[in-house]
């Protein structure tokens, strides 16, 4: 009798100690574009040993599955406790607000509140998150390409016709594919959208009709897809609104002008190593100026969480000033925080050529539009990016004309919107 | 008594005592089987044991219909069926809001047409190849090859990958520096961008599963081919009968039964293609080979705003044509069966 009752006391305290366990499990949602996973493990880890009673479970997914599972299980009311995520706004509902939970609320004012608005609900005051990034999106030349084919690499203010041209130039001299690339991304294509004049928002804050300046560079782009320009590869590679990026091939050698941003950086420091020269070059012009899009990645709390106090723990670790300053320098990202960047960060890299891209994209920062900065925090860029790229996709394909594709643009976005009921 | 039971082992002391279980079981549910068989009746016994199989199928094949259904009468983008406006039929009237079906362009849900546009060559094409694929290499590998058991290996293989497995390795061979190119091009010949030409892409998603799924149809019709009495060719060998006849009239109308499970497996595996081709092409180029799954996953699932109600209509029409479609093919069978029964 008495060992029965021993071994039921240990079970119970064996149920207990585990129940304890659950209810101190933070759960983040972690996707990579480069090493950031590893430090952040790094972080983590010793977070965990100052504090014991948190356990942190960090589960690295791939970028589609942020983009693609994580928005089911939100509607659904699931998800992990904190999430990396890129469509910050659109999803705002599920996020949690942190402003009575975390230790000091005015310092993240302070030093993320130029992008709070991002990632919470119009009209409200929530601190959701911080974003673990600032990006820029922006070009990338071959240098070595350029030098070998004695061309001249266009200046700071060449226009996309300029890059063009010159891209064509080395590409035909150096026997490389394809002269210039894009992400397939409505983000990407909102850059220079925005420098050829184009505005996606309407008086009444909902999406409008496709504009002059935008069809006017949609149309363009086709074109250069049409004539070998631009990588049919990276365009015509999917149906629908799938991302796909052409850094493999910029890599390899193989691309002489890739327009993605500032957070391949790392990418290209780690694969290019020395096997040739790059530079960044921020974002050509077009008629109207010079800007690329901003963006980022925010680590974001999610409402659903069963531990809140716990979440809001780690969140105060991970915006702290020494872990975004370690985490900016390990990771080669530009980093959101206000005091950080007024104190200078030391970017952990021997690689000249990364150092300099960082510092191009700082000086390419100076130049983004209005429009381009206020495009991350408006509700129906998603719905906008998402129309634009399957459509683009479907005229650079020859399966429709661009006349079409624009017409179908509207049509898809004006349907998304009263579909959402708004 | 003891012969009946299986294993019985002709009453060995080892054969007897793994039996007591058995005994002891069957003695355990006796009395409460015969109450049951004399509340329902003989005949109601046979419902009695199909009522568990009965209630998996309700909870997992017929509710979820019903609440896709219920899903398609809905609009909105909330998930969870209870915040969803209803909307009548108004999905299925975007679905079919068209000028000319043969045009996706003048459809409302142009992406809707053009992938069953797509789906429908595609199942044309696959089916009849596979069909064709299958039978001439369960005839081969019914021969006495050498090492035959190795070729039927080789032929299965396929079958055990995860079609994300299948999708990669053939993703790997067709691309622009992919392992095809790389051959072409030792070989002196010019590459060739095969996932971003709209004929070859649609032949490769066509050939990429056939490969993948022909081995399991190639035993279904080798065991077909097997239990066919061996006289049958002895007799018509001794008459003299050409061995193309006695394809025509002994093996395929005895492989009849087995060519029609085929059939109907192969066509509606066609209908639902989905993973390895979302690897292998992710539906383009553009849309060339967006299939109707692809479309109703994305619909659903992968778009900013998702539209699950639309999503629901269009894999509710894409279930009735598969219920149609097989519903004709049993009847043929059926028809086929009495037909040469009367003979």
């Amino acid at each position: 009798m008495k060992k029965t009752r021993t071994m039921l006391a240990a079970l119970a305290v064996g149920l207990l100690t585990s129940t304890a366990a659950i209810a101190g499990d933070v759960r983040i949602m972690w996707y990579s574009d480069g090493v950031e996973g590893e430090v952040l493990k790094d972080l983590l880890d010793r977070f965990m040993k100052e504090n014991p009673g948190i356990n942190v479970i960090l589960d690295n997914v791939s970028y589609s599955v942020v983009r693609e599972q994580l928005p089911v299980q939100l509607e659904a009311g699931n998800g992990p406790d904190i999430a990396r995520v890129t469509n910050l706004k659109a999803q705002s509902q599920h996020w949690l607000d942190l402003r009575p939970l975390v230790a000091d609320a005015a310092y993240w004012d302070e030093n993320f509140g130029a992008q709070a608005d991002w990632m919470r609900p119009d009209g409200s005051n929530q601190i959701s998150g911080f974003m673990t990034q600032i990006t820029i999106a922006g070009g990338f030349a071959n240098k070595t390409l350029f030098d070998q084919a004695g061309i001249a690499i266009p200046g700071k203010d060449a226009t996309w016709d300029d890059w063009a041209k010159a891209a064509k130039q080395v590409a035909e001299n150096q026997q490389v594919p394809f002269p210039m690339a894009l992400d397939r991304s409505g983000h990407r294509l909102s850059g220079p959208n925005l420098a050829y004049g184009g505005n996606y928002v309407g008086a009444d804050g909902k999406p409008a009709p496709l504009d002059d300046g935008t069809k006017t560079f949609l149309k363009t782009f086709v074109g250069w897809v049409a004539d070998g320009t631009m990588s049919k590869d990276v365009w015509v590679s999917a149906a629908g609104s799938t991302y796909r990026a052409a850094a493999d091939d910029f890599i390899n050698g193989q691309l002489v002008y890739y327009y993605s941003g500032s957070w391949q950086v790392p990418n290209f420091s780690t694969k290019i190593g020395t096997n040739f020269d790059w530079v960044a070059t921020g974002s050509p012009c077009g008629p109207t100026n010079c800007t690329g899009m901003t963006g980022g990645a925010g680590l974001v709390a999610v409402k659903y969480t069963k531990n809140p106090k716990e979440v809001a723990k780690v969140m105060d670790y991970l915006a702290s000033e020494p872990v975004v300053k370690e985490f900016s320098e390990r990771t080669l990202f530009l980093p959101a925080h206000k005091g950080v960047l007024a104190k200078g960060l030391d970017f952990k890299t021997d690689d000249a050529q990364a150092k300099a891209a960082l510092n191009g994209f700082v000086e390419a920062g100076k130049s983004l539009s209005d429009a381009a900065r206020k495009l991350p925090g408006w509700l129906w860029s998603d719905t906008f990016y998402g129309a634009l790229v399957t459509r683009v996709s479907q005229a650079a394909a020859g399966e429709m004309t661009v006349d079409e594709a624009f017409t179908r643009i509207d049509s898809d976005i004006a349907t998304k919107v009263k579909d959402s009921g708004n | 008594m003891k012969a009946d039971v299986p294993g019985g082992g002709g009453g060995s002391g080892l054969g007897e005592a793994a039996m007591v279980p058995v005994r002891l079981l069957m003695g355990a549910i006796d009395a409460p089987l015969r109450w049951v068989q004399r509340r329902l009746g003989i005949g109601g016994m046979a419902t009695f044991f199909l009522m568990p199989n009965m209630l998996i199928f309700g909870i997992f094949v017929l509710l979820p219909f019903f609440i896709n259904f219920a899903y398609s009468m809905t609009g909105g983008t909330a998930l969870f069926l209870p915040d969803r406006s209803f909307v009548g039929a108004e999905q299925y009237q975007r679905l079919f809001d068209c000028a000319n079906y043969t045009d996706p362009n003048s459809c409302a849900e142009d992406t809707f047409w053009t992938a069953v546009g797509n789906t429908t060559w595609f199942v044309l094409l696959q089916v009849s190849l596979m069909i064709l694929f299958s039978l001439v290499t369960a005839l081969i590998l019914n021969r006495d090859l050498l090492a035959r058991s190795f070729w039927r290996a080789v032929f299965f293989f396929p079958v055990l990958l995860s079609p994300v497995v299948v999708g990669l390795i053939w993703k790997w061979i067709l691309q622009r520096q992919g392992l095809l190119n790389f051959g072409l091009y030792s070989l002196g010949l010019e590459p060739h961008t095969w996932l971003n030409d709209r004929n070859w892409s649609f032949a490769a998603t066509v050939g990429v599963s056939i490969w993948a799924h022909m081995g399991f149809y190639t035993l279904i019709l080798l065991a077909g081919l097997q239990a066919i009495p061996k006289d049958l060719y002895e007799a018509a060998e001794m008459d003299g009968t050409r061995p193309a006849r006695a394809f025509w009239r002994i093996t395929l109308p005895l492989l009849m039964p087995n060519l029609l499970v085929v059939v109907v497996l192969v066509l509606i595996r066609a209908v639902q293609i989905f993973d390895e081709v979302y690897v292998l092409t992710g539906g383009g180029p553009g849309t060339s080979t967006l299939y109707l799954t692809q479309y109703i996953y994305e619909t659903g699932f992968a778009t900013q705003l998702r539209n699950p109600g639309l999503a629901a209509a269009a894999s509710i029409l894409m279930g009735v044509v598969l219920v149609i479609l097989t519903l004709v093919q049993l009847g043929l069978g059926r028809k086929g069966e009495n037909k040469g029964g009367r003979k």
